[in-house]
């Protein structure tokens, strides 16, 4: 199983849409492309998960390494995803009151990032 | 005559190595696909499930150094239920001494990357146990089809 990442910019915002599996062998590249992302100074992130067919703990441990590191840099992180089982795995793990999720890369860069929140 | 049908066991021996968690998922994908009673959100459940128990017990492993040794996935499908044994050899663990996590609004909770894959394991599976074994754990899950989700596919 394979991972892809690709980066792009959108207004403020640096997004990583990623595609494929997220687990524990191929997280640590999602992980890599976030500090690279911001050792470039990019310190606003979309994650893209719309294309991601599967994550476990260990990609929700990479996502929280990601907000971690993004509020440290003074940014703002923001996930997309509306698909129903990736949602799911949020919730029951209480997630979803954590990261700031929107159902599509538009909506999520709709708003210029507001630093600090 | 009516064919009396039996809980089959299938074991599958994965390497200690990350990237074959993926082969664990795709194998109790098909073993879940199989039953008709288990509807595609439950079979999510149970790979989900799958891959935080291999991933804990091929770490384990990797982080024992026993790494030539394999983790074995023992399957079997009855019935409406799925029951998977997952078993290492890394000397054992007791998840009752794993540190509670800070609650979900706490910005502590930041500071905890990892420790979701037990809890997951305990909400997704209908019956979890962690056993010792002489050389390591085995953690058996039973997993079974939702109630109004008996139509097959």
């Amino acid at each position: 199983m394979d991972l892809r990442i690709d980066v792009g910019q959108q207004g403020s915002w640096t997004v990583l849409g990623v595609g494929g599996e997220i687990d524990v062998a191929t997280a640590p590249r999602l992980r890599d492309q976030m500090i690279a992302a911001l050792s470039e100074g990019k310190h606003n992130l979309v994650v893209n998960l719309e294309a991601v067919d599967f994550i476990d703990s260990t990609g929700l441990g990479v996502l929280i390494s990601g907000l971690k590191r993004v509020k440290t840099h003074g940014g703002e992180f923001r996930l997309v995803s509306a698909e129903q089982r990736l949602l799911k795995i949020f919730e029951i793990t209480g997630l979803d009151a954590v990261f700031n999720i929107h159902p599509s890369v538009d909506e999520a860069t709709a708003q210029p990032p507001s630093p600090g929140i | 005559m009516e064919l009396q049908r039996t809980p089959e066991v299938i074991d599958l021996e994965i390497p200690a190595r990350a990237e074959v968690v993926s082969v664990a998922r795709l194998v109790i994908g098909a073993i879940v696909a199989a039953d008709p009673a288990f509807d595609d959100d439950r079979a999510a459940d149970v790979r989900l499930a799958i891959s935080e128990a291999c991933t804990n017990a091929i770490q384990a492993q990797i982080s024992s150094n026993h790494l030539t040794t394999p983790v074995t996935m023992r399957c079997s499908s009855h019935e409406g239920t799925v029951t998977v044994e997952v078993i290492d050899h890394a000397g054992g663990f007791d998840p009752e001494s794993l540190e509670p996590h800070p609650e979900v609004t706490d910005p502590a909770r930041l500071d905890h990357e990892r420790g979701l894959g037990i809890p997951l394991l305990r909400m997704l599976s209908d019956e979890v146990s962690f056993n010792r074994t002489a050389d390591g754990t085995s953690v058996v899950m039973h997993f079974m089809a939702r109630p109004g989700s008996t139509e097959p596919r």
